[in-house]
């Protein structure tokens, strides 16, 4: 028998640690130290209900236990073999008693629906895939669907674009289909480019068939017999995963001429990026396919049109594709009954910021940022406070603590000034300046906007200026007016979704943290202690004892006094290191 | 042709399907301001990258604002071109613009015939939000024998891009950089030097700013008309009398030959004679030459050469040298009519008024920028000292005479020196495209039939048209002429010569659309290509205004030979009037 | 390979593959073997996940352990690489974080050989679809 003990970071404030040892004492004492082992584990997601002890084998959950518990653990469940009735989870929805994990429903709230083979299968082995319904889908596509059907199943399973936008993805291959031309082509777009995100990495790392039997489907639905995927050239080990997925489908003739020994023949190569962001825009996509410039031109003609060497081209994302087998093989209705009435399945999210569990999520449409954040993630780190959480990446918005229990959807993230995005989720606490957190998105759109239009190309950078003028202390109240209206100019009149989306996380923070900025420009202060510019090092007189370490220790001289006197900081000289911070042992060094 | 119905600030218009906002308000009269938008209408020539986004309209129904050059209209849209929101969106991105644009327009080449200075007026800006904070993207500047390339005023149109790769196919320019250093350069911004440029100056011909100027060669005619020791000969180029008149208000196609003769000798040049002399003697020398290979060719002699290329064009030379230098034979050995200028006036002429080459300067006034660099190609100077010192284009010469506080539109007509000034219409229709095959064929046709020719106006040899095609009956000989203006039309016909499909036993090509009268060096267009149809119109009504309309008729022409050159094509006129050309691929990094 | 010619060339395919990757985790079948599957993406590698499938590949070969070990993609939790997942015949997968060649080794010795949990379980915080 083992008990684990959860040692997440959010139980292990709550003396998770001391659980653990009141549990083995307690074993001890009663002789059982040999036949039922404590182990320390990782987060169980459940940090609202903390601590957790969860006994094996037989999966009894324990919640909110206090180090007390440990004796009538070990002398009635260890040893009677009785399950504590007032520890265990209580399901919101029927006020029951759960014991199980397994009936514990809400418990897991992840789904992994694209990532389903990520971890378990071999990539680089295609029976593995096979083994687990693998081309099962684009066979039954191949001998029981006409293309009609397989779009009627993509329409009616109401996936959306995972690439941000969330265009619905079978309309999409419906207007693919309906433009006839003697060549079309199947474009996966694996051009991840949020700072932070890999989500299609990890797909086309873990499991790099799902993409290919996917769009050979998508291939099938609209008439393509050519596949393209544009990945970008600093995924190395994706691309090899990729190119030993084609060869392998190549030599099973899951790719190629007649498939399965159907009229139906599709083939798939790698074209490279250099990773520029921009080319995740599909015009953009495209043009740097053909070898061109990778910017974007005018929609229309939207690429399902006039594409990939003025062909019809059908562009989806990685993820998008990844959910694609599934929908096939298990049907529309179960596809739809996950998610919310506009958003259906599941999205992943690469969770990362201040949040104590770092990593790749995959959550059904409606769930809330507080369940990500707090039970998923396992809350933020070091104990500190929520501030906000940034969606879509650098086109997306910052949401605060009001919006925590918004259910997540395409629909709902823009109503509240952010969006879906690709699945970038950067979680920030009590420490992070709203302003500086603008500046960094936008510091990285200047970085990667293509420079076509005017309005991206200067705009953003005279944004990022005004951003750093304020963290300096230089704002002045006219100058949000400016940085408000340049940034509605900027979203108005760019060309592409990069000029159209990079004001929002200036939009979104101006909207939910306007104080912080009003602190910059009138007080010239920054309230998360993060804008360097802004911070004054001051000794308090009473405190200082005089021991000369921080003048010792300044690299600029600035910090003058006798020994054993009170010591000053010459404002002047500062360049506020923090190093006399660090070396006073009095705490005599204020910072404001 | 289907048309739309829709309302432009409450007017209702119908205009054809596919028509552009742009399109439709100008119809109406509605005058949306546009910066990279450019459409040279009868060269099937435009310009809508939908960069600039100074041309953004309100579309009722559409989130953001739409750029007027790239939306199409719709049935029933709803515009709206001056809402509060356009105008606030057209200031600020134009202040973005400016924002990084010098502001040294009171030396700027440009000043006063600048479409970024024009558009900063007209939208009344009168400074710069925020510009103490701007930083400014900044190049290195790139001078060449003909173009100076200040990219410091690059304003990202990509007008320039479009010339050099779609209509002269020459690719020396595209966008390279990202974001806010994006900017237009040749391949790893490289000088233009190192690049396939042609110095066809269409580049220089359409930047709206003043990023792309010619070298300019005013001072150095300056200081050599003030030495006394020096004799100034001056040349002018059929297409500038034809366009000069434009820097002084003019309209366009007015003929300014007399006041220009008049003001090049109030400028104080020695002797004032026309390039047109020596288009007659290149008529003899390249006419005699294809009568030869044409000879050769119906005796069935492999080494023939046909088709005969022309060899006039400067820009021309440099782009077969670059790209066809496999075809380096197949061109006219017949040096252009500035260099055959130059040789003659430095030997023949300079011997008769007893003046030491050496202490000549031979001046030329030229509608091309190509030319400067022709001027300077070793081969055509003798010991160091070039045939043809500076090449100035008509531009510089309006600025010229500007400077001399002459008054132009007052000046009394005046003629041309002798014997380097005397000239025939054959001459003068160099100017314009098909304006030398048209010289040719009618002095080939009388020396090859030794018939007069009933008719001197070859229609069908005329017009705008990119490649042109017909066949000319020489006494049941049916000659095959085909005519290319722009390099990218140019290339089609040269592919077809490269593979022995050119049906053709004669082409003429021009480097510029429309021909000199649209060359680099003329007085700027600003996308009307009104202009151009105007100068070429009054290029034709000087020819039939001339007494004489063959080169070959021309008195002078005939005394050269018999005083000096013996025969057309003689061992004398070899060395002096032909040359021989050179493989320049290797010169050119991109491609190799 | 042969080409799949067919829907049922797929199926034998699937079939087979199935039924070697039952009998190797069900307990007593002749070709039961301890499998352990390394998270071998791009941040797993990144953290150290090549030299512990080294590790666990040498190690129990050496110790005279029968045993299957194999990479595969991420698992999600980034926070804890280098995860190491290891199934013993007729048990449910254990996953591992933050495996180095000293955990390697604990669990090599304490979970494989003798089926005791060592620290760093990562819990299964996801529904399969399966």
């Amino acid at each position: 028998m083992h008990l684990l003990v959860c040692g997440g970071t959010s139980c292990r404030a709550s003396e998770s640690a001391l659980i653990a040892e009141s549990l083995k004492r307690e074993l001890e004492e009663k002789g059982l130290g040999n036949e039922v082992q404590v182990v320390m584990t990782g987060c169980f997601g459940l940090c609202e209900q903390g601590p957790v002890v969860k006994v094996m084998p037989d999966n009894t959950f324990y919640v909110k236990v206090r180090p007390e518990d440990a004796a009538v653990i070990v002398a009635e469940h260890v040893i009677k073999g009785r399950p504590v009735q007032r520890l265990l989870y209580v399901n919101p929805a029927t006020g029951e008693h759960v014991s199980g994990s397994g009936q514990m429903g809400s418990f897991r709230k992840q789904i992994r629906i694209a990532l389903r083979n990520c971890g378990f299968i071999n990539p680089e082995n295609i029976d593995e895939y096979i083994a687990r319904e693998g081309y099962a889908a684009i066979g039954k596509c191949v001998s029981e669907l006409s293309s009609a059907d397989v779009i009627d199943i993509m329409k009616r399973s109401g996936l959306r674009g995972r690439g941000g936008a969330g265009f619905p993805t079978g309309l999409k291959w419906e207007i693919a289909s309906k433009n006839q031309a003697d060549q079309k082509y199947v474009v996966c777009n694996a051009d991840e480019g949020d700072p932070g995100a890999f989500m299609d990495r990890s797909v086309l790392e873990g499991d790099p068939h799902s993409v290919l039997e996917a769009m050979a489907i998508c291939g099938y639905a609209i008439g393509a017999s050519k596949g393209l995927i544009y990945i970008r050239a600093e995924y190395p080990l994706a691309i090899q995963r990729l190119k030993i997925a084609i060869a392998q489908a190549r030599d099973y003739g899951l790719l190629g001429n007649n498939i399965l020994g159907s009229d139906f023949s599709f083939d798939i190569d790698l074209r490279y990026g250099a990773g520029a962001f921009v080319c995740g825009e599909e015009t953009a996509l495209i043009h740097s396919m053909e070898g061109m410039r990778g910017e974007p031109t005018n929609k229309p003609p939207f690429p399902a049109e006039s594409g990939f060497m003025g062909r019809p081209s059908n562009v989806n994302n990685v993820e998008t594709f990844a959910s694609v087998p599934v929908i096939i093989n298990r049907g529309w209705e179960w596809f739809s009954s996950i998610g919310t009435e506009k958003s259906k399945g599941t999205k992943v999210f690469a969770l990362a910021g201040k949040i104590n569990n770092v990593g790749l999520i995959e959550v059904p449409m409606g769930i809330t940022l507080r369940e990500i954040i707090f039970e998923i993630g396992g809350g933020i780190k070091n104990g500190k406070k929520f501030k906000a959480v940034q969606t879509g990446g650098p086109s997306g918005g910052c949401l605060t603590e009001h919006h925590l229990d918004t259910p997540i959807d395409f629909d709902n993230l823009v109503a509240v000034g952010s969006m879906m995005g690709s699945g970038g989720m950067i979680v920030m606490d009590e420490d992070d300046c709203m302003v500086s957190i603008a500046k960094f998105f936008l510091e990285f759109t200047v970085e990667e906007s293509c420079g076509k239009c005017a309005p991206c190309r200067i705009g953003n950078k005279r944004i990022y200026e005004l951003l750093t003028h304020i963290t300096k202390g230089n704002g002045t109240l006219a100058d949000l007016d400016r940085l408000r209206n340049m940034c509605n100019v900027i979203k108005d009149t760019s060309l592409c979704g990069l000029g159209q989306t990079s004001p929002n996380p200036v939009l979104s923070t101006m909207e939910n943290f306007m104080d912080e900025y009003l602190a910059h420009v009138t007080e010239k202060r920054c309230p998360a202690g993060s804008c360097r510019d802004l911070m004054k090092y001051t000794i308090i007189e009473e405190k200082c004892v005089g021991c000369t370490a921080c003048a010792r220790g300044c690299p600029v001289n600035a910090i003058s006094g006798e020994r054993k006197e009170p010591h000053f900081i010459d404002q002047e000289k500062c360049i506020k290191c923090g190093a006399c911070f660090e070396r006073c042992k009095f705490g005599a060094v204020l910072i404001n | 042709m289907e048309t739309i119905k829709l309302t432009i600030d409450n007017k209702q218009i119908e205009v054809q399907k596919g028509t552009t906002i742009l399109g439709a308000a100008r119809k109406m009269g509605i005058d949306i301001p546009t910066l990279c938008h450019m459409k040279l209408d009868d060269l099937n020539i435009e310009n809508k990258p939908g960069g600039c986004r100074i041309c953004v309209v309100e579309v009722q129904g559409r989130r953001n604002l739409s750029p007027a050059c790239i939306t199409k209209c719709d049935e029933g849209a709803v515009v709206r071109t001056h809402t509060p929101r356009v105008m606030n969106a057209r200031r600020t991105v134009m202040e973005f613009i400016l924002s990084d644009h010098p502001k040294d327009c009171l030396i700027c080449p440009k000043s006063g015939n600048c479409e970024l200075q024009d558009m900063a007026i007209r939208l009344g800006i009168r400074e710069i939000p925020g510009q103490e904070i701007a930083e400014m993207s900044t190049y290195r500047k790139d001078t060449s024998p003909s173009i100076i390339r200040d990219l410091d005023k690059c304003i990202m149109c990509r007008r320039c891009e479009m010339m050099c790769n779609e209509v002269q196919t020459v690719g020396a320019l595209s966008a390279v950089n990202r974001g806010f250093m994006a900017v237009v350069a040749p391949a790893f911004e490289q000088n233009l030097e190192y690049s396939p440029c042609t110095y066809c100056g269409q580049c220089v011909a359409v930047c709206p700013t003043g990023a792309l100027t010619e070298v300019d060669h005013t001072g150095d005619v300056l200081r050599a008309i003030a030495d006394p020791s020096k004799t100034v000969v001056v040349q002018t180029a059929p297409a500038v009398r034809a366009a000069l008149g434009e820097e002084f208000g003019m309209k366009p196609g007015t003929l300014v030959t007399g006041k220009l003769v008049s003001a090049l000798k109030e400028l104080g040049f020695d002797y004032v004679f026309d390039t047109d002399f020596a288009a007659d003697l290149t008529i003899m020398e390249e006419g005699t030459e294809l009568l030869t290979r044409l000879g050769k060719f119906l005796k069935g002699e492999k080494d023939a050469n046909i088709p005969i290329l022309t060899s006039c064009c400067p820009g021309w030379v440099n782009f077969f040298e670059h790209n066809f230098p496999d075809l380096k034979d197949v061109p006219s050995t017949a040096k252009s009519p500035q260099q055959m200028f130059g040789a003659i006036a430095k030997s023949y002429f300079a011997d008769k008024i007893n003046v030491n080459r050496k202490d000549m300067v031979v001046v030329s006034i030229m509608p091309c920028l190509a030319k400067k660099y022709e001027s300077q190609r070793p081969e055509f100077s003798v010991d160091g000292n070039p045939d043809v010192d500076f090449s100035i284009s008509t531009r510089e010469l309006a600025h010229f005479i500007k400077q001399a506080n002459i008054d132009f539109n007052n000046l009394p007509d005046a003629d041309f020196d002798r014997p380097l000034g005397e000239s025939t219409g054959a001459g003068v229709i160099f100017g314009n495209t098909g304006g030398v095959i048209e010289a040719a064929v009618r002095t080939a046709y009388e020396l090859y039939t030794g018939k007069k020719l009933s008719r001197l106006d070859f229609d069908e040899l005329r017009g705008m048209e990119g490649v042109r095609q017909a066949t000319i009956d020489f006494d049941g000989l049916p000659l095959n002429i085909g005519i290319a203006h722009g390099l990218g039309n140019a290339r089609k016909l040269l592919d077809e010569v490269r593979a022995g499909r050119s049906k053709f036993h004669a082409i003429e090509v021009m480097a510029c659309p429309g021909g000199c009268i649209g060359g680099g060096g003329q007085p700027l267009h600003h996308g009307d290509s009104s202009i151009l149809k105007a100068r070429a119109k009054a290029i034709y009504e000087e020819d039939k205004n001339k007494p004489i309309r063959v080169s070959h008729e021309n008195t002078y022409i005939i005394q050269l030979y018999r005083e000096f050159l013996g025969e057309p094509n003689s061992e004398k006129a070899h060395h002096l009037l032909h040359t021989h050309y050179f493989d320049k691929k290797a010169k050119i990094i991109v491609r190799q | 390979m042969e080409k799949l010619k067919s829907l049922a060339d797929l199926e034998k395919v699937r079939a087979e593959t199935q039924a070697k990757l039952d009998l190797r985790a069900r307990d007593g079948s002749p070709e039961a073997v301890v499998q352990v599957r390394v998270a071998m993406a791009t941040c797993g590698i990144a953290s150290g996940a090549r030299p512990v499938m080294d590790f666990f590949v040498d190690e129990l070969d050496k110790r005279g352990i029968s045993a299957v070990v194999t990479q595969t993609g991420c698992m999600g939790y980034c926070y804890a690489e280098p995860t190491v997942e290891v199934q013993l015949p007729g048990q449910e997968p254990v996953v591992y974080g933050f495996v180095d060649r000293k955990r390697a080794d604990e669990i090599i010795e304490k979970y494989i050989r003798n089926g005791e949990l060592v620290e760093g379980i990562i819990p299964v915080n996801y529904e399969k679809i399966d």
